[in-house]
């Protein structure tokens, strides 16, 4: 039943995306009805998480102020930040439950849809098994909310499928890092970032996608830093990097490996790191010599002095940072991506001193928070292994109930929507995740959410995916709930509640509580408001890798932040982790990963000779439901073009601003060209922010790496055409066909 | 505010367009964004420059508006042109050699960026350099800038025309100037132009 109840564009028209373009009350108001407060809080985009100040009046979001003492961003802001507040008091903003009716959305009361809710869940568990229902969360939610959608997942409703959007970011990296370290985690704080000699930023726009790290590099080179980028694109901090390596599409594996070639070749390791801080140092060196430059170059397409001298550079350096993204964690060999950054690092003794250290930027608002405390599949609170029995048993008692209760390991994203589409799973709880516009091969997931016989949706917009649902119940924004969030550097920060959620609209954790409530579990959901859930979770994540024991908010308030783990009230944090040279692995060592190269999960052919690569841009934030409905953000980049190399333009026969159609093996899109020398000529990049007959998902494959679960969205094969117009795509035109025909 | 200087250097911008966003929050001009932004050449490369006014301290705008509407506060800094004189004649936006008075409709009125005279002049860091993430647009003290590979110079020809100015460009180390014109650089000319400064 879960298709569209009437046609896309009918309901496009009632719930938007329309465009926001003035404050509350208009752009000359403020001068007049000055705001009431100011709320010192963190922007909702991006694991940046900067400080910012919103102005508050009459339980509206008026503007902003820099937020300055705050020390991570001191002010600075991206444009997404600069006009976050316009998402508030939104004219598309849910302010009442919906249900499903034939004419498109019918609002209804908290009761109505609850119960529905509750009573569609139970027959499907009744029927199917508990494991019939699958819960989605996402990284913009507070520490708090995910740590209760981890538990309402295992206890309210006992299914063992509960994974979160946070599976499309960084979790490569947070694979690799806890093979390596036994944490996932930074290692640094980014103060460490401008102390580095060497920066090796690679697969990592930082310029639009962790804006404000711009200004950590660029003091890192006014203290005589060099900077190497290593991405098919030159994005914006390239125009000052010292050396720029430019590889193909999914190639970041080789061109790690020849570093470490060439680092181990020329005696650049550093032995006494190795032998007394590390494990596993032989099958990786064995490995390596594999791997000369000219076998390197070949497969990157990177000329074999740059790679030399790359290696030589981060080889000779005491102080090297490594920072990577999704560039390579958004690959089939994520994982072993991310494991060979860590490998030149730990050859290199450059971890646990002085601007020294492996780096991930995670990408998603709570990207970090959100990850450690339970809406992952296969983890407890803590950071715990949730097939851990040790972690079972303690995370069990602090709930109350059996270890043999709590459900096993489930699905992750992708996988949970495979489930539903071979029928396995056939209800489906969602809250704050877009998986039509964020998830691989969105055809599929069109199909698969048309098979929901069960389908309810938390969210404050109406997402595209929210258009399948049966009820879509109003929730809340970050800035109208209190909670923590945890930023890309490990710091643990405050989201001060700034409003109220308007109307009807609830705080998302209220209504979890309440379903949990009307499911017969509320005994296990006593929870009267954040700082309630704050204080069990700080139990339940003590004596876990990630302990938040000594967190509380008014520490987090006075000390602008606190880094995790924080075992105790009086523990000051850990900004750098491993000074001590001690590690979270089992024998207390730092270990190697060998990293087999294998290739892509949508190879390259005659066919499809062209490799497709998908990101962001810096005035849009993952699938766009909020920064799609910002008229200035959209002004600043209004919709998806197909970036292209002259020389592969001229092949074709196109020219800037032409219509070109992009082909996979899934489907093909038709957006604009945008014709520029700072992309490999092999290399198209489309952003992949936006829907339906615009949403670069649909050309994406659903290849997982099998460790982390991570879609390959960084390399697909494809080729191009000149188009003659925006024609929609046959898929497309079925899509609104069927949707205006009505479910089956 | 005391002590602090405006300092602009395009190198380290990275095109997001922060100062645009953030310039059109200022209470003075709300929903209007002072701020010159360009992408230098997009197909050729990803290298954009944004720029402030730089506030000159013998304004070429001011010398040239027939209705004397362009005024220079006692603190350097040049205002939008005064509504009641402005005759929308648009002498200033061709003259300025740095291209930075708009024509605003349908106000009818030369409006420019005044450096957030309605932040600074309470204490607070104009609104683009307080959000600028790649810092390309400061506003600091002399010695936090001092830090930077860069050196901040406020003296710039035009072919004859010389300027100095209240806000500082980044400029290479070796350089005191900005000139653009390559007669400058020519061996016979730099004696004529050190002399000039002297």
């Amino acid at each position: 039943m879960a298709k569209a109840p009437i046609p896309e564009e009918a309901l496009k028209q009632e719930f938007g995306p329309h465009l926001n373009y003035v404050p509350p009350g208009g752009w000359k108001d403020e001068s007049i009805h000055p705001a009431e407060k100011l709320v010192k809080t963190h922007c909702c985009f991006c694991g940046q998480q900067c400080g910012i100040q919103l102005k508050v009046r009459e339980n509206q979001i008026i503007g902003f102020e820099p937020w300055e003492d705050f020390p991570f961003n001191r002010g600075m802001l991206c444009p997404k930040g600069v006009k976050r507040y316009m998402q508030s008091g939104h004219p598309d903003r849910l302010l009442t439950p919906l249900m499903r009716s034939p004419n498109g959305f019918r609002p209804a009361t908290w009761d109505e849809s609850l119960d529905f809710t509750v009573s569609r869940i139970r027959a499907i568990q009744e029927k199917y098994g508990k494991d019939a229902v699958a819960v989605y969360g996402g990284a913009s939610l507070s520490t708090e909310k995910s740590y209760l959608l981890g538990k309402f997942a295992r206890v309210a409703l006992g299914t063992r499928h509960i994974d979160y959007n946070g599976r499309l970011c960084m979790v490569s990296a947070g694979t690799a890092y806890k093979l390596a370290f036994g944490i996932d985690r930074s290692t640094i704080p980014w103060s460490e970032i401008p102390k580095a000699e060497v920066l090796f930023v690679i697969g990592a726009n930082v310029g639009e996608c962790a804006p404000i790290t711009t200004d950590y590099i660029w003091r890192c080179r006014d203290n005589g830093g060099r900077l190497i980028v290593a991405d098919p694109r030159m994005t914006p901090i390239t125009r000052n990097a010292d050396l720029y390596l430019p590889l193909r599409p999914g190639t970041d594996l080789a061109l790690l490996l020849g570093m470490l070639h060439v680092i181990l070749r020329d005696g650049l390791e550093d032995h006494e790191f190795i032998s007394q801080y590390t494990a596993g140092f032989e099958e990786v060196a064995t490995y390596a010599q594999q791997w000369d430059v000219r076998r390197s170059a070949e497969i990157t397409g990177v000329p074999p002095e740059a790679i030399e001298k790359a290696a030589r550079w981060v080889g000779k350096s005491k102080r090297a940072i490594l920072l990577h993204a999704r560039g390579l964690e958004h690959q089939s060999k994520g994982v072993e991506n991310c494991s060979a950054v860590v490998n030149v690092a730990l050859a290199t003794g450059n971890i646990g001193r002085e601007g020294s250290g492996p780096t991930m930027i995670t990408g998603q608002g709570n990207g970090q928070g959100g990850r450690e405390h339970g809406q992952k599949c296969d983890q407890l609170p803590g950071q715990r292994s949730l097939a851990d029995p040790a972690a079972r048993e303690y995370v069990a008692d602090v709930w109350g109930i059996r270890p043999d209760e709590l459900p096993q390991p489930g699905y992750s994203a992708q996988e949970i929507m495979n489930a539903i589409h071979s029928g396995e799973i056939k209800g489906l709880l969602s809250m704050c995740f877009n998986p039509l516009v964020s998830l691989p091969d969105a055809n599929f997931t069109r199909e698969a959410l048309s098979k929901l016989e069960f389908f309810g949706v938390i969210d404050f917009f109406m997402s595209e995916t929210a258009h399948h649902a049966d009820a879509v119940l109003a929730g809340s924004l970050q800035e109208e709930e209190d909670g923590l969030g945890c930023s890309a550097e490990g710091r643990v920060i405050h989201w001060q509640k700034s409003i109220d959620p308007p109307g009807q609209a609830r705080c998302d954790s209220d209504i979890i509580i309440d379903i949990a409530h009307r499911l017969g579990r509320g005994q296990y959901f006593p929870f009267k408001n954040p700082a309630d859930i704050l204080e069990e979770l700080r139990i339940a994540s003590r004596g876990g890798v990630a302990d938040y024991y000594g967190i509380t908010y008014e520490r987090v308030d006075k000390e602008k932040g606190i880094f995790w783990p924080c075992p105790d009230l009086d523990h000051p944090g850990t900004p750098l982790l491993f000074a001590d040279k001690k590690f979270y692995t089992h024998d207390g060592k730092a270990h190697f990963n060998k990293t087999e190269w294998r290739p892509s999960g949508d190879p390259i052919d005659d066919q499809y000779p062209l490799y497709l690569t998908t990101g962001r841009v810096v005035s849009q934030y993952l699938s766009g439901t909020q920064t799609r409905r910002i008229g200035a953000l959209i002004d600043q980049y209004p919709e998806p073009r197909a970036e292209l190399h002259p020389r592969l333009a001229e092949k074709y026969g196109i020219t800037e601003g032409d219509w070109v159609t992009v082909t996979t093996r899934r489907d093909d899109l038709t957006l604009r060209a945008l014709v520029v020398k700072t992309i490999r000529p092999d290399t198209v990049f489309i952003p992949y922010h936006w829907a339906g007959i615009r949403s670069a998902n649909r050309l994406t494959h659903r290849t997982l790496d099998p460790r982390s679960k991570i879609p390959e969205f960084k390399v697909s094969a494809c080729r191009i055409k000149l188009a003659t117009s925006p024609d929609m795509s046959p898929d497309d035109r079925a899509a609104h066909n069927g949707a205006s025909r009505g479910g089956p | 505010m005391f002590g602090y200087e405006f300092y602009i250097d395009p190198s380290r911008c990275i095109g997001c367009r922060s100062c645009l966003q953030a310039c059109e929050e200022c209470e003075t001009h709300r929903g209007k964004s002072m701020i010159n932004f360009d992408f230098i050449e997009r197909r050729e490369s990803i290298t954009s420059a944004a720029y402030v006014c730089w506030h000159c301290d013998e304004p070429t705008c001011a010398q040239v508006c027939p209705a004397d509407a362009i005024k220079k506060g006692e603190d350097g800094i040049v205002h939008s042109s005064l509504k009641p004189r402005c005759i929308a004649c648009s002498n200033c936006v061709l003259a300025c050699p740095f291209g930075i008075p708009k024509m605003m409709e349908p106000e009818q009125q030369m409006m420019k960026c005044d450096m957030c005279y309605d932040r600074t002049s309470v204490g607070k860091r104009p609104m683009c350099a307080t959000v600028c993430p790649s810092q390309a647009l400061a506003y600091v003290r002399p010695e936090e800038i001092a830090k930077r590979r860069e050196k901040p110079t406020n003296i710039f020809y035009f072919g004859e025309q010389k300027i100095t100015t209240k806000v500082f460009m980044m400029a290479p180390a070796e350089r005191d100037a900005i000139t653009l014109d390559v007669v400058d650089y020519m061996w016979e000319e730099i004696h004529e132009v050190a002399a000039t400064i002297e």
